[in-house]
C-alpha cells in the first residue's frame, strides 16, 4: 500500500520551517526520519513545542503520541525554551569525582536555579551532562557551547556571570 | 580507484609535505580544545606567516595526542619535541627558536612510561594526521587495505581473516569479531546492513570520540572492509549528539571518501557498492544497547527488545546486520594490511591485540592510552598513569562504567583481558577507566552509577524500571546514615532479582558497581549503617544542605 | 501459495512430554497443555514484548533464565516453569509492581478482575517487602465513555499495542523513560481531547488492572471482556 504523502503547510511563514520540511525530505519524509527531523527543530527553534511536535508528526505520518514519546525519551530533546545563557555541567564519573557536585552547588546557591531548570527572568539554564568526554580536564562544564575544564566554582561563577547579573 | 591511484595520491602527499622543512601539529581533539588548542594553533599559524616561513613550516591541526592532562599539546614533529601547556602567547617563542629547537616552553618528556609503555594500533594516526584531509590518511597507508580486500580478496577470505585474528568486540562484551561476521554473511543475498556504534555513553569513556575525531578515515575503512565481507550495501554510524566535532570529521570524511571512490557505487569498479550516513543519537544510554540502537535508527523509543532473535539475523528493518563498536572498526585495516597471524601475536591467549583506555580521575597523567592486552593494571595506574597524586593513597579503580565493578588494591596486578576483569567482578567495557583515592567514598561511588542506571532505564521492563529505583532509595538512605543491617539485606536481595530477570544488558549489569563495593568494601557499608557514618558523605551533606538554606 | 510443512518438535515442561510446532513459543505451549505460566504483558493476539518477566523460566543446558512468551521451542528442549528460585522472583516483581504505585485493591472498579491481585493470590504473594514509592499521579477522567488511572498503571503497554496492531489508531504511546514512564493519548492531551482515539474501547478490555476502566461502574464491577481479540487476530490474518 503507496502512503500518499500530500503537501504539508508549515505553521507559519517562519523560514525555518522549510529548514525542518528539508531534513524531512532527505530521509524521504519515512518516520524513521522522525529523531534527526526533531534534531533540526532543536537546531532552529531551540527547543520542541507542540506546533513543532505536530508539523513533524503530520510531515512524516507519525502518530502524535509516538512523537511525543520520542521527544520524551531522549534527554537531548527538551519541550521547554532554554534561557538566553546555558551552562551544563557535567557529571559523568571523572567529573563527579572531582566535584563536579561542587559546581551545581555553587550555581544553585547564587542562580536559585536546579538542573533542568531556568532563571525566572529566562537569563540562565543549568542542565547536566552525562559524559562531555572530556574527562581527562575534569571537572568540565560547557558555559554557551565553550568547554571549560579543570574549573573550580568561583571560576565557573565568574565565568558565567560574565554574561548575566545575578 | 586502484592500488596505483592510491600509490599516487600517497606519493604526491609525501612530496607535498616534504617540501616544509618543520612540521608543526597541534592537537584539537575535544581535550586540548577546551584548553584553548584552536587559539593556539591561530597564533603559531599568524607567527608563522609573519615570520614569512610558511614554506618552510607546516602548521597542521591533528587528533588526540593522549595526554589530555597537559594540553593544549603541540608537537614539533621533525625535531621530536613535544610541548606541554602551550598558550597563544607563546607561538612567537615557538616559531622563533624552531630552527634551533631550543625554545623556552614546558617540554613534555616523551621518555616516560606514558608515551614508552603504550602500543599503538588504533591510535596509530591519532595526534600525526590532520584529520579533515583523506590525503594525509591516504599517505599513512590508509584505504590500502580496502583496495586490497577489494581487488585481491573474496568476502569469505576477509571473514576467515577476522576469525584467526581473534578479534573481539571492543565495546564490552567481547564477542568474536569474525563469528559475527560470519553469522551475517551467511544470511545469504538480500539487503544487509553495517552500524558502526559510536554512541559511547559510559560515564568516563572517550575513546571512540577520539577515534572518530583524530582518525575518521580509519572507521570508515573498517566499516567498507566489513560490508564487503558479509555483504551488506548500506551502513550508519551511530553517534551521539553531544560529540559535534567527531560528527563534523565524520561527515567531512564521508564526503571526501566518496568523492574519490571509495565510498559509493562500485567501489574499485567492482561490483560493490557501499553508501554511509550518520544518525544522531539524543542523549539516551541505554541506545548503547545493540537493539535499542537499531529502534533509535529506525526513528522509536530506544527500547531494547529480547534476544534472540539477534541483529545478525533480523535487526535494522528486520535485515540481517552487522553492528561493531568505532574500536573494533578501527582495527579492521591494521588487521587486513599485516595479517591474522601479526594480530594475534599481540596480547593473551584469549583477548587479542591493544586495548584503548580513556584514564581519568585521580592519576597523575589522564588521557588517552593504548596498551597491548595483558598487560596489569598495576602497570597501567602506577606506571603509564603516573601513580595518584597529592601523595593520596589508591582506593579502587573502576572499570566498565556503570556495568563495571570497582576493583581494590588487592586485584592491581591482575592483568587486563577479557576473561581476567570478568573473574574480579568488573568487565572490560569499552573502555573507561577511573582511578579513585582515599577521598573517595565506596558507597556513594555505588550510589551515583544506580543513580546513572535508574534514569537512564528506559523503562520497559519491571525490574530495572522499578528495582534500580528501589535500590538508588537504600543506598541514599545509607548514605544519608540512616540505614540499617535489613536495609543492606534487602539490597543485596534486589541486586540479584535485577541482575537475573531484566530484560537487556543496561539493567541485567546495573547492580555490578554494588555488587563489587559490597564484596570489596564491606567495611565502608557497615561503617555507613554502624552509626560510626563516614566524613565523606557527611561533607557531601552538608555542602547541599548550605544550598538548600 | 504454498505453505512450507510445519514442522513438530518435541520437549519436555516440567517433566512432561509435550508436541510443539516449530514456530511456537513455550508459553503457546505450555497454554495449549494447560500448564499455567504466569504473565502479565502478554495477551494472545498481540506482539509479545517480554517486559514483564514473568514468565521466566529455566531451560536445562541455559545459564540465563528465559522468557516463555517470546523463546521458541527446540528439538528435546527441558523446561522448568516452576521452582524455589522462579517463584521467588515472580512474588518479587508483582511485589515491585504493587511498590511502584498505589494499588489499593479495596476501593478499585477492578476488585476481583484484575489480573495483577489475582496473580498475587495464585503466587502467594503475602505482602510487600519492599518500600511503597507512593507516586502522586492523576486520573483522566475527560473521556466521555473511559477513565484513565495513572495510579492503577503497570506499563504492561496492552493498550497501546492494542490500539496500534488491531485497531490501527495508534492513539496510546509511551512517555519520557525509567519510572517516570506514562501511558499517553496523543501529545499527552486529555484523553478526552484525543483527535485520533476512535472510542472502540479495546484498550480498556485488555487492560490487565483498574487503570482503564469505563466510566458510571462501581467499585469491583469492572469485569473485562477479551474474546474479541484472538478473534479479530484471526480474521486480520485471514485477510492478508
Amino acid at each position: 500500500m503507496q502512503t500518499y504523502l500530500g503537501p504539508v503547510q508549515p505553521p507559519t511563514d517562519d523560514k525555518r520551517w522549510k529548514i525542518v520540511e528539508a531534513t524531512a525530505r532527505r530521509h524521504g519524509r519515512e518516520p524513521h526520519a522522525l529523531i534527526e527531523t526533531l534534531h533540526t527543530v532543536q537546531e532552529c527553534f531551540g527547543y520542541l513545542d507542540e506546533t513543532a511536535l505536530r508539523f513533524v508528526a503530520s510531515l512524516l505520518c507519525v502518530p502524535l503520541g509516538r512523537v511525543y514519546g520520542v521527544a520524551t525519551f531522549y534527554h537531548f530533546f527538551t519541550l521547554k525554551p532554554k534561557g538566553k545563557h546555558t551552562c551544563v555541567v557535567c557529571t559523568g564519573t571523572a567529573c563527579y569525582i572531582k566535584g563536579a557536585q561542587a559546581l551545581l552547588s555553587a550555581i544553585e546557591k547564587t542562580y536559585g536555579i536546579k538542573p533542568g531548570e531556568t532563571t525566572a527572568d529566562g537569563e540562565l539554564s543549568l542542565l547536566t551532562a552525562r559524559c562531555l568526554g572530556s574527562c581527562g580536564l575534569a571537572p568540565a562544564a560547557v558555559v554557551d557551547g565553550a568547554v571549560v575544564g579543570r574549573i573550580g566554582a568561583p571560576a565557573l561563577l565568574a565565568r558565567i556571570g560574565k554574561g548575566i547579573r545575578p | 580507484m586502484t592500488i596505483e591511484d592510491l600509490r599516487t595520491i600517497a606519493e604526491n602527499e609525501r612530496q607535498a609535505q616534504k617540501k616544509f622543512q618543520h612540521h608543526v601539529c597541534v592537537c584539537i581533539a575535544a581535550g586540548c580544545l577546551s584548553s584553548g588548542a584552536d587559539q593556539v594553533r591561530d597564533a603559531i599559524k599568524k607567527e608563522v606567516a609573519e615570520a614569512g616561513m610558511a614554506g618552510e613550516v607546516l602548521v597542521k591541526g591533528v587528533g588526540c595526542m593522549g595526554l589530555c592532562s597537559a594540553g593544549p599539546l603541540v608537537s614539533v614533529e621533525t625535531e621530536d619535541q613535544l610541548f606541554a601547556n602551550v598558550t597563544p602567547e607563546d607561538a612567537s617563542e615557538l616559531v622563533r627558536s624552531i630552527d634551533t629547537g631550543t625554545a623556552d616552553l614546558k617540554h613534555c618528556d616523551t621518555a616516560v612510561p606514558f608515551f614508552e609503555r603504550q602500543q599503538k594500533i588504533v591510535l596509530e594516526n591519532s595526534g600525526k594526521i590532520d584529520p579533515e584531509r583523506i590525503e594525509d590518511y591516504i599517505s599513512n597507508d590508509g584505504y590500502r587495505a580496502l583496495v586490497t580486500a577489494i581487488t585481491e580478496m573474496t568476502p569469505p577470505e576477509i571473514v576467515a581473516l577476522m576469525v584467526k585474528s581473534g578479534l573481539r568486540g571492543r565495546g564490552g562484551a567481547g564477542y568474536p569479531t569474525g563469528l559475527k561476521w560470519s553469522t551475517v554473511s551467511k544470511t545469504g543475498e538480500q539487503a544487509k546492513y553495517v552500524i558502526c556504534n559510536a554512541d559511547e555513553g559510559d560515564p568516563g569513556a572517550f575513546m571512540d570520540r577520539a577515534v572518530l575525531e583524530s582518525d575518521p578515515h580509519r572507521v570508515l575503512e573498517g566499516m567498507a572492509i566489513a560490508a564487503y565481507a558479509v555483504g551488506a550495501q548500506n551502513g550508519f554510524i551511530y553517534v551521539r549528539a553531544e560529540y559535534p566535532l567527531a560528527v563534523k570529521h565524520l561527515k567531512t570524511a564521508i564526503k571526501q571518501a566518496e568523492r574519490l571512490g571509495l565510498l559509493g557505487n562500485n567501489i574499485c569498479n567492482s561490483r560493490f557498492s557501499f553508501h554511509v550516513d550518520i544518525r544522531l543519537g539524543a542523549g539516551a544510554f541505554v541506545c548503547g544497547e545493540e537493539t535499542a540502537l537499531i529502534a533509535s535508527i529506525e526513528g522509536q523509543r530506544g527500547a531494547p527488545r529480547p534476544r534472540p532473535p539477534y541483529p545478525a539475523q533480523e535487526g535494522l528493518w528486520n535485515c540481517p546486520t552487522l553492528i561493531n563498536n568505532v574500536e573494533t572498526f578501527a582495527n579492521v585495516a591494521p588487521i587486513v594490511r599485516n595479517g591474522a597471524a601479526w594480530f594475534a601475536a599481540i596480547g593473551t591467549e584469549k583477548s587479542k591485540g591493544t586495548k584503548v583506555f580513556a584514564l581519568a580521575g585521580r592519576v597523575a597523567n589522564t588521557g588517552l592510552i593504548e596498551v597491548p592486552m595483558g598487560i596489569t593494571l598495576r602497570e597501567i595506574i602506577h606506571e603509564i598513569g603516573g601513580g595518584i597524586p597529592d601523595g593520596k593513597q589508591y582506593k579502587a579503580v573502576q572499570t566498565g562504567g556503570p556495568s563495571g565493578g570497582c576493583i581494590p588494591e588487592q586485584h592491581l596486578d591482575s592483568p587486563v583481558d577479557y576473561e581476567s576483569l570478568a573473574r574480579i567482578g568488573s568487565i572490560m567495557g569499552s573502555g573507561g577507566m577511573i582511578v579513585m583515592d582515599e577521598t573517595s567514598c565506596m558507597v556513594d561511588v555505588a550510589k551515583y552509577f544506580m543513580e546513572f542506571c535508574a534514569s537512564e532505564s528506559c523503562g520497559k521492563c519491571v525490574p530495572c524500571r522499578t528495582g534500580t529505583r528501589q535500590m538508588l532509595a537504600i543506598l541514599e538512605k545509607i548514605t544519608a546514615g540512616e540505614a540499617t543491617a535489613a536495609d543492606l539485606a534487602l539490597l543485596e536481595e534486589l541486586c540479584d532479582l535485577v541482575k537475573n530477570t531484566s530484560l537487556c544488558g543496561l539493567g541485567q549489569s546495573a547492580p555490578n558497581p554494588v555488587v563489587t563495593t559490597l564484596k570489596y568494601f564491606h567495611d565502608e557499608y557497615d561503617r555507613h549503617i554502624s552509626g560510626e557514618g563516614c566524613p565523606i558523605c557527611k561533607e557531601h551533606a552538608a555542602s547541599s544542605a548550605e544550598v538548600s538554606q | 501459495m504454498t505453505k512450507a510443512p510445519v514442522r513438530i518438535k518435541t520437549l519436555t515442561i516440567d517433566g512432561r512430554e509435550v508436541g510443539a510446532r516449530e514456530d511456537q513459543t513455550i508459553l503457546d505451549v505450555a497454554r495449549e497443555n494447560h500448564i499455567f505460566i504466569p504473565t502479565l504483558c502478554d495477551l494472545p493476539g498481540l506482539t509479545a514484548v517480554g517486559a514483564c518477566r514473568l514468565c521466566l523460566v529455566e531451560v536445562r543446558g541455559v545459564n540465563r533464565l528465559l522468557p516463555a512468551c517470546v523463546t521458541a521451542v527446540a528439538e528435546g528442549m527441558e523446561v522448568s516453569v516452576s521452582s524455589e528460585r522462579i517463584d521467588r522472583y515472580r512474588r518479587s516483581i508483582l511485589e515491585l509492581l504493587f511498590a511502584e504505585r498505589n494499588h489499593v485493591c479495596s476501593v478499585c472498579v477492578t476488585n476481583g478482575h484484575c489480573d495483577l491481585q489475582s496473580l498475587a493470590l495464585k503466587l502467594g504473594m503475602t505482602h510487600v517487602h519492599f518500600p511503597y514509592q507512593y507516586p502522586r499521579l492523576p486520573v483522566d477522567a475527560s473521556h466521555e465513555r473511559f477513565v484513565v488511572d495513572h495510579n492503577r498503571c503497570i506499563l504492561c503497554t496492552r493498550c497501546v499495542r492494542v490500539c496500534d496492531e488491531i485497531e490501527g489508531a495508534h492513539t496510546w504511546d509511551v512517555m519520557s523513560r525509567g519510572v517516570d514512564c506514562r501511558v499517553i493519548t496523543d501529545l499527552a492531551e486529555p484523553w478526552g481531547k484525543s483527535e485520533s482515539c476512535t472510542g472502540c474501547g479495546k484498550c480498556v478490555q485488555v487492560c490487565p488492572t483498574g487503570a482503564l476502566s469505563e466510566k458510571g461502574k462501581s467499585v469491583a464491577e469492572m469485569s473485562k471482556r477479551r474474546q474479541f481479540l484472538p478473534y479479530l487476530t484471526l480474521m486480520r490474518e485471514a485477510r492478508r
